[in-house]
Parts: structure tokens; sequence; C-alpha cells
């Protein structure tokens, strides 16, 4: 995984992940990044789910230059979502379960086409419109990911595009004042 | 503000505070006519707006139980949410883009001129455009339209760029940066636009116009206006003589009062207006209040939507800047060569990111989905938005056994596309991805229609009785003092956004109610 200081910084501190060896010493299982980048301290979910649904999210919507910590971002609010509820939780881990006993090999263990192969497999159920939903908003709206996209957010702040390139394209010719007069 | 009794049976009860109730209950106040102005949602400002999509969806919007059937495709992406509008001061103008255009000639006459069209209960409007012009006129003032009472265009964004070139490479001859009621300059105590971008999740420049600071203060100088926020309006209560008493409204403590009305106007937009008077039935009115003809909640329309995006080789940056100034008018006629009636207009529009990846193609996965994500600014796209046919089938009733939060039946959109439609959203896909192509578009996405944003015609004006639920007036030809003040009365959708006619109707109807008041007939 890419490591980018400030973004994992900032990351860091804005959600639940904390650092490893941190989040250690709550109890529950723990979800720590292949390289020790970055742990998730989990509440409903055990580690294995946990890994699970972050692979399952990445094959979802695979932006490979994005590291882990965003996909983990999902699983985060996943986990989230089932401490509180028992029946999500229960959706989860029955669906994790389906995905291991879908061709009798657990599906982390499987390759990346015969992930997606069980995924299309299950793509109507439940628990799978449960997960690419949560996907679609826990990993699309993070602040931290819209740079990868470009797309630079709130501007009110910043006073607006109107000094700041709302009109800056210049690969096509300017239309004319007509169609579109200069700001006031 | 004024402080007006429960027991006071001489006020005006408007119900709901966006483009039509927001406008009437000022346009009445500034008459000196007592208001009560009640509304669900509560009351937010310029300065608690977000620039954040997901937030600012779960700060604004309606989201009370509703189900969905037939066989659009809203029904299968979003079944709970056939609408995306609002509950709050202000209703949807809070969302709204800001573009407004005025209805054309033959769209009031569409029965006599585009013909008997099988399943389409089509209508000519009781109503003319010559007749609506001075209102019309008043509406843009009100609203500071652009292009209109000499207020400039707004200056072109980036998407509004690849529209220009494009349009103009594939012939089209009338595209510019709209009639925006959003200020190019400084106007009427409102600051200019600043290109913020985030047009949908409330303007916290206050450059758009919104009923929430411009005609609800407005009233509120006026010492006639009693608005009560949080205000949800339950019932319409009727007399022995078969008049409007009064309504039943919750509290947001869930108490429950009875507001006395001398006239009630409703303008909860084209799902709960009819709703409402459905769900105030009772031993007089059995079918439901103003339903004698049956058409209350039918010929619902959201008009014939969807999208093209398109994603090119250099950067645009689509979301910086106003949302929908840009528009290419070159299909709005009717010309049924095309294999339609009606038409369409094309309008820019951009999604920030979170939408994007929730509307572009909903359901949508995999390394296809992702890919066109990862082109996100690199996209330029625009809104299609054309009349679709009413059909008595589709429509707002009132679900079997599902209930609110107050017990009330919740209700059900039904909505099929009439071929009608079909024919035109395919032609305006067509047509729109060829702009994009005209300029390099690497790849074009066909996005279908989103959420309901423009609701209209489930309580719609007719000269006969027995065809509709309104006359020209908003009057319900069967209650003379129940009005209906919002895009429920649309005999036809045309293909304009909707809400300057709406404004332009409720300050014609306050005319009327005045005069009406005055004479002493209500
Ligand atoms: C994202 C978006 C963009 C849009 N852009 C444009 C555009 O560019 N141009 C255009 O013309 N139109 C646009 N529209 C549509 C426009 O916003 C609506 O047409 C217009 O606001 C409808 O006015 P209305 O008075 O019918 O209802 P609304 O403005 O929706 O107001 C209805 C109000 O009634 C309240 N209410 C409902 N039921 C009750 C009840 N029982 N008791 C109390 N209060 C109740 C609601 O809370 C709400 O505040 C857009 C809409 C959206 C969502
Ligand atoms: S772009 Fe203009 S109208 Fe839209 S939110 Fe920004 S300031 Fe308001």
């Amino acid at each position: 995984m890419k490591r980018k200081g400030m973004n994992r910084r900032q990351f860091l501190h804005t959600s639940g992940l904390a650092a490893a060896g941190v989040a250690a010493v709550a109890s529950g299982a723990v979800l720590i990044a292949p390289d020790g980048a970055w742990a998730l301290q989990l509440h409903a979910l055990d580690e294995h789910a946990a890994r699970t649904l972050l692979v399952m999210s990445r094959r979802l919507y695979p932006h490979d230059t994005l590291g882990d910590m965003y996909y983990a971002k999902v699983v985060e609010d996943l986990d989230g979502g089932a401490k509180d509820d028992k029946d999500l939780a229960a959706l989860l881990r029955d669906g994790v379960d389906t995905l291991d006993k879908a061709v009798g090999i657990t599906w982390l263990d499987l390759s990346e086409g015969n992930q997606l192969k069980v995924l299309t497999g299950i793509e109507n159920t439940p628990f799978f419109q449960k997960v690419r939903g949560q996907t679609v908003v826990s990993l699309y709206n993070n602040p931290l990911v819209w740079r990868h996209f470009g797309y630079e957010g709130p501007s009110y702040q910043f006073g607006g595009y109107i000094n700041r390139g709302f009109n800056d394209l210049a690969w096509l010719p300017e239309p004319p004042e007509t169609a579109s007069p200069k700001a006031g | 503000m004024a402080k007006i009794d429960l027991s006071d049976s001489s006020a005006v009860v408007v119900i709901g505070s966006g483009a039509g109730g927001g406008t009437l209950a000022n346009e009445l106040c500034q008459k000196g006519i007592k208001v009560v102005l009640l509304e669900a949602g509560k009351r937010e400002s310029p300065e608690t707006f977000v620039n954040d999509e997901w937030a600012a969806f779960g700060q604004l919007s309606w989201l009370d139980k509703r189900t969905t059937s037939g066989t659009w495709r809203v029904a299968k992406d979003f079944p709970g949410l056939p609408a995306w509008i609002c509950k709050t001061v202000g209703g949807t103008t809070v969302h709204w883009a800001g573009a407004s255009l005025r209805l054309q000639a033959h769209e009031f006459r569409t029965r006599s001129i585009y013909g008997d069209i099988a399943g389409a209960n089509l209508l000519d409007w009781p109503l003319t455009l010559e007749e609506l012009e001075p209102y019309y006129d008043k509406a843009e003032n009100k609203m500071g339209t652009t292009r209109t009472h000499g207020i400039p265009g707004l200056p072109g964004n980036n998407n509004f760029k690849v529209m220009y070139a494009g349009a103009k490479r594939l012939g089209y001859k009338n595209v510019h940066t709209g009639r925006m009621s959003i200020n190019s300059r400084q106007r009427a105590g409102r600051d200019a636009c600043w290109q913020i971008g985030f047009c949908f999740q409330g303007c916290k420049s206050g450059a758009k116009w919104s009923t929430l600071y411009t005609e609800i203060p407005q009233a509120e100088a006026t010492g006639k206006l009693d608005l009560r926020t949080r205000a949800h309006v339950l019932q319409i209560q009727t007399d022995a003589n078969g008049k409007v008493s009064g309504v039943l409204y919750a509290d947001k403590d869930g108490n429950r009062h009875v507001q006395k009305a001398r006239i009630v106007c409703v303008a909860g937009n084209s799902i709960e207006t009819p709703r409402l008077l459905l769900n105030s039935a009772n031993a007089q009115f059995p079918d439901g209040l103003a339903n004698s003809s049956g058409q209350v909640g039918r010929n619902y329309m959201r008009h014939t939507t969807g999208s093209v995006y398109a994603t090119f080789r250099q950067p645009v940056n689509m979301y910086r800047g106003t949302t929908m100034a840009g528009i290419i008018t070159d299909e709005s006629g009717n010309d049924p060569k095309r294999g339609f009636v009606g038409g369409y207009e094309m309008e820019t529009l951009s999604l920030g990111v979170p939408f994007m990846a929730a509307f572009l193609d909903p359901g949508a996965w995999g390394r296809e989905f992702a890919a066109a994500m990862d082109m996100y600014d690199h996209m330029a796209g625009m809104w299609i938005v054309g009349e679709d046919m009413p059909q008595e089938s589709n429509r707002i009733t009132l679900h079997p056994s599902e209930k609110d939060q107050y017990g009330l039946p919740i209700p059900n959109v039904h909505f099929d596309d009439h071929p009608n439609d079909v024919a035109m959203r395919n032609h305006a896909y067509k047509q729109g991805s060829a702009v994009y192509e005209a300029v390099g578009a690497l790849r074009t996405f066909e996005v279908p229609p989103y959420p309901s944003t423009h609701n209209l015609g489930t309580c719609r004006m007719s000269k006969r009785p027995q065809d509709g639920v309104c006359n020209k007036f908003g009057q319900t030809h069967d209650i003379d003092n129940l009005f209906i003040s919002d895009g429920s009365q649309f005999t036809t959708g045309g293909a304009e956004n909707p809400t300057l006619t709406i404004v332009t109707l409720a300050i014609r109807q306050a005319d009327y109610i005045a005069d009406q008041m005055s004479k002493g007939n209500i």
C-alpha cells in the first residue's frame, strides 16, 4: 500500500482507524494492515469477516492506486452499523460464510477472477447489495479519496470557484460573450 | 411576525413553503391578508447549508417513507425514494438549480396540437401563454432571472464550454448560459454568484433565488405572516356546508392542533398534495377532497429525463461553478418527424464524486464502472428535460397497509414510461452523445433518470370539472375555498423546468384570492 504521510495522519485522526498498537488495547478483534500501517478496531465483525469485506469492497470498485485504508473505511462503517444492529451483523456474517462456501475454497484464497465469479453469482442477494451500497457511500464520500479523482469538494470557504478556475478550460474555443457573458 | 390564534377563522392557511406556497404566502401578505404558513420542515439558512452532497441530502430532503411501483427504473434503483425533494423552509427551492424557462405557447394546447395520443390523457390547459405573460414577467423580476429585465447571463463554466463547442459543431443554434434565477450581478440585496458549485445543496452565497431568504422574510416583514415550522399537516377538515374549515397538524413534539381557516391552499409538492387530499376523506367526501372527478393523484408527471456524461482526453472539472447554467434549446419545439410529440431541453449538469458514484449507473460495479469514475475530472455532463405524457394510471395512491410516523397511509408512486417518453429519451441520448462526440468524447454514458426532481400534474387544472381537480386559478372545482398552489396544478408538463411557472401561477392565484375575498365570494 502506498503511504501518503499527510493523508494517512489526517485519516487516522478523522476516523475510527488508529495507528497499530494503539487500538490493540481495546477489546474485540482488530484488523491490521499487512504492512502494519494502520489498524481497525472491530466491534461486531471478526477479523476474517473484516478482511473478506475489505477485499470484497475493492473487487466491487477497484481503484488500483488507492490504498487499502480507503477500503477499510467501508469495513469500519459496516462494522459500526452492525454494532447496534443484530440483523445487519447476521447478514454480514452469513454473507461471508456464503462466499467461503460458494466453491468450497475460502473466498479470500481464490484468484481475483474466481472471486469475481462468486460475487457475480450472489449479485442479487441482500448481503451483496448491502456491501455494494455501503461501498458506494463509504468509499466515494471520503474527502481523502476525492483528490484521487481530482474532485476539490467544498469551495465555499475559499470563496467558490469564481477566482479558482471555474472557466479555465483552454482546449476548446472560448464561447462568445452573447452566449457566455463575463462575470460581473 | 404575526401570531394568529388557532381559532381565528379569518386567515388563509398555506401548506408548504416552497416555490408555490412560499410565493403565495408572501403575495397575500403584501396585500394585507393574514396567512398561517405551515411547513413540515425545519428552518435552515445559508449559514447552516453544507457543501457536502450526502450531508446536505440528510439535512434537507423529504425522507418520510414512500413506496414505488411500475416499470420506471427509479422503482428498481431507488424503491423508497421516488422523488428527490425537500422538507425544509423554502421547500425544494433550497435544492433547485435555478433554471427558469417559460412554457411555450403550444404547450398549453397539447390535446389540440398533438392530437389523440393512445394511452395519454392529454388535455389543453384552461389558460393560454398570453394570459400568463404579465405574470411570467412579474415572476422573472421577483426571481431575478438572467436574460430577462436587462439582467445579464451568468458566465459559462468549464462544463458549459464543452457543451457550447459540441453543440455548435453539431449545428445547434440556440446555446447559452440559460435563464437562471441566480444573480449574475448583485440584486435585491443578494450577492452575485460565487461559482461555488453546490447549487443543489443550498446556495451559501444567497445568489440563487429561494423562498427561504426572499419571499418568506419579505412576508414576515409585513407583520401578516405566522410561519410555523415543523408543523406537519395531517388532514384538511370540512364543515357541514362542504367548505374547508381548517387543518389538523402535528407540531414538532407530535402534539396535534386544529388551525381554523377561511381558505386553505395546498402546496406540498405533487406527491404530498394529492396524498393530503386523499387522506382527508370524510363522510361527505368519501373519495378524498376535491375528487369528484376521480383525478386526484392521477396524471403524475416527472418529465422525460436522463443525463449524458462524457469523458475527454483533457480535464474539464465540470463541478466548478454553477450546476445548470448552460442550455441548448434547439430540440424543445414540437416536431413529430423525430418520432415523438413534444420536445426537450439539454442543460448542463454536474454531480460531485459522491453523487456521481450513486447515480452514474445505479447498481453497477466492477472495473468498468471504476474506470469511468477514474475519469471524473475529465467528464462533462448534461441533463435532459422533456415533456412526458400524462397517463391516468401514473398516480399517487394511499398505501393499503403501510403507515407513516403519524399513523397515516404513506403514498405509493406508480409510473410507467409512455412509448412517447421512451422515443424522446432515446432521441435525446443520441443527440446529447453527439454533442460530446463532436468535441472528441472518449466515451459517453447514458445515465438513467434520478429520483424525480420535477413532480407535476396530480391535481390538474381543467376547464370542465370532470376532467381535472381545479380551475385556471387553482381553485378546486368542488370546494370554493380550497386551492391547489403548486406544480400539482399543471395540466401538462411542457419541456421546461417547472418552477418559474409554479411561481407565476402563485402570483396570479394571490390576485384572484384577494379579489374573491374582497367580493365576499370566499
Ligand atoms: C436537485 C433539484 C434541482 C432542481 N432544479 C430545478 C431547476 O433548475 N429549475 C426548476 O424549474 N426546477 C428545479 N427543480 C424543481 C423545483 O425545486 C420544484 O419544481 C419546486 O420547488 C416545486 O415547488 P412546490 O411548491 O410544488 O414544492 P416544494 O418546493 O417542494 O415545497 C413543498 C413544501 O411543502 C412541505 N410540505 C409537504 N407536505 C406537507 C404537509 N403535509 N404539511 C406541511 N408541509 C408540507 C414540504 O416540506 C416542502 O417544504 C429542482 C429540484 C431538485 C430536487
Ligand atoms: S454556483 Fe452560484 S448559485 Fe450555485 S450555489 Fe454557488 S453561488 Fe449559489
